[in-house]
């Protein structure tokens, strides 16, 4: 299962058919009456280069967590467990900032065989 | 009628507008001064320090901050108020498309000031016509009386479910907001019944029920039907702000339509005017008929929602109407109220001889004699002279 089919089971706001939908069937004044569904959206389409995290260098320091601006890394109980690349969008910087070098970045291209979703 | 004995104050414009205001206590006032609206905030911020009021006041560095402030007020759930005038409403006008958009019912003042250059204090409706494609419903008002009705009558229009769109009122820059003239006011208790508390809508601030509020539209998202949607609010309006006014009258015996029609009934040639020049065609229009022209007058109040349908049945047996703009729209076919009034017969079929003039920018007088000339051409055309295409100028110079 991936991240996409489990989000879209979790959103509320019923939009089905909303490509169909009329100026009568939106919510008045482009509400979105659901928060916080932005995750919904996918936003990692415009990567280029994809983050792996050898699990054997990391010191678990969370620099990367704290570090993304998209909160791309996942972490559970305070260490660091996987990259959400449904939003990530390969900017590089939890490479960059690590202190022991344990994350690195490849070219989109090999996301398929490196990454198992 | 529930009033039997109302005591009449003498009053300016704004004075009238800021008693209003004080009698709503709005929760939210976001403002910046600027000429001739300054008063209107001026006195309310004296009401707030002098506990008059619940309202909070809020201050801002600019136009644009003020309505920026109104819309993050309104978008919580707040009654919010603000007033404006000329470059003040030119620098908001970039929110005031936001605001419409996200549907927040703000009201607005907006006393009619020239638009620079040359710099201009002075009375024209170049500054409220800018923000007519702005989404906001406008209201024209004649004197301080119509500005203080209107600003009351204001909350129950712009908060109606099927309308939910912010709301501005005009009136003419120093010819009403700095002249004084009598108003019959409502006791706050009128105001506050008659005006109901605000509709229950979904807030920015309510933590058990969170909303987005003004998102990115996407790349292929719905703009389109949101802006289709803002028109049909509009056309739904149209009944909205006749319902209130009927309601009004139930409450004052002061009668108000989307357009008033004076003399009427048999008119052949007939003027259409905005604001406080309508005053003074009213004593051209007495004087006119005594010498038997059959003339009438029409007085805009609603801009928008336009009342295509109205005007038509109104010029229906007009033989030449002559449509009054005080404000211009450089190279177009006239005017913006002459354009208006030219596409209402049009699309009713109707094919009255309409005339455009153009009077009054940067507060030039418009004097009896000048309205008086403008339905002696409308006569001329009406026996049978031609009637120019081109704009008439009134009272300009070395025309």
């Amino acid at each position: 299962m991936t991240h996409k089919d489990k989000t879209t089971k979790e959103m509320k706001w019923d939009i089905s058919g909303i490509k169909n939908w009329g100026p009568g069937d939106h919510e008045l004044g482009s509400i979105i009456p659901e928060a916080g569904n932005a995750r919904y959206y996918h936003t990692g389409g415009w990567r280029t280069e994809f983050p792996i995290r050898d699990e054997e260098t990391c010191t678990q320091c969370l620099f990367c967590y704290f570090f993304c601006p998209d909160s791309s890394v996942l972490a559970e109980n305070q260490k660091v467990t996987d990259f959400d690349y449904d939003h990530c969008k390969g900017c590089g910087i939890c490479a960059k900032e690590c202190p022991a070098d344990a994350i690195t970045m490849h070219p989109e291209s090999e996301l398929a065989e490196r990454v198992k979703k | 009628m529930a009033q039997t004995e109302v005591k009449t104050l003498a009053i300016t414009g704004n004075g009238a507008v800021s008693l209003a205001m004080k009698q709503v206590d709005p929760d939210v006032v976001a403002a910046y001064p600027i000429t001739p609206q300054t008063d209107v905030v001026q006195n309310f911020s004296q009401y707030v320090a002098n506990g008059d009021v619940k309202a909070e006041f809020v201050t801002v560095e600019s136009e644009h901050s003020a309505m920026s402030a109104c819309i993050g007020s309104a978008g919580a759930g707040a009654r919010t108020m603000t007033a404006t005038s000329s470059a003040g409403y030119a620098l908001m006008v970039e929110v005031c498309f936001v605001a419409a958009s996200m549907r927040l019912p703000i009201i607005m003042t907006t006393v009619n000031r020239a638009l620079s250059g040359p710099i201009n204090i002075h009375c024209d409706h170049s500054d409220s016509m800018l923000g007519r494609d702005s989404g906001w419903l406008q209201i024209y008002n004649e004197d301080g009386q119509e500005a203080y009705d209107a600003t009351v009558m204001s909350f129950p229009i712009a908060e109606h479910k099927d309308v939910r769109l912010p709301l501005m009122n005009m009136y003419d820059g120093f010819i009403i907001s700095g002249a004084i003239g009598p108003l019959k006011p409502l006791s706050a208790e009128q105001v506050q019944q008659f005006i109901g508390q605000a509709p229950d809508y979904p807030k920015l601030l309510d933590a058990k029920n969170p909303v987005t509020m003004g998102p990115f539209d996407g790349l292929h998202g719905w703009y389109f039907e949101q802006k289709i949607a803002q028109n049909i609010a509009m056309e739904n309006a149209l009944d909205v702000i006749q319902d209130t006014y009927d309601r009004f009258y139930e409450l004052t015996g002061r009668r108000y339509e989307h357009l008033m029609k004076y003399r009427m009934d048999d008119a052949e040639i007939v003027v259409v005017v905005a604001n406080s020049a309508a005053g003074t065609a009213r004593a051209v229009v007495d004087k006119l008929r005594n010498e038997g022209i059959k003339a009438g007058l029409i007085k805009l109040r609603t801009f928008r929602p336009f009342p295509v349908k109205l005007y038509a049945e109104a010029l229906a047996d007009v033989k030449v109407v002559g449509v009054m703009d005080r404000a211009d729209s450089f190279g177009a076919p006239g005017g913006p109220l002459y354009m208006e009034v030219l596409t209402s017969l049009y699309q009713e079929g109707q094919c009255a001889k309409a005339v455009n003039f153009i009077y009054g920018l940067g507060g030039r007088d418009v004097f009896p004699q000048n309205i008086e000339d403008v339905y002696r051409r409308l006569d001329a055309i009406a026996k049978g002279e031609d009637a120019p295409r081109e704009r008439i100028y009134v009272n300009a110079k070395g025309m």
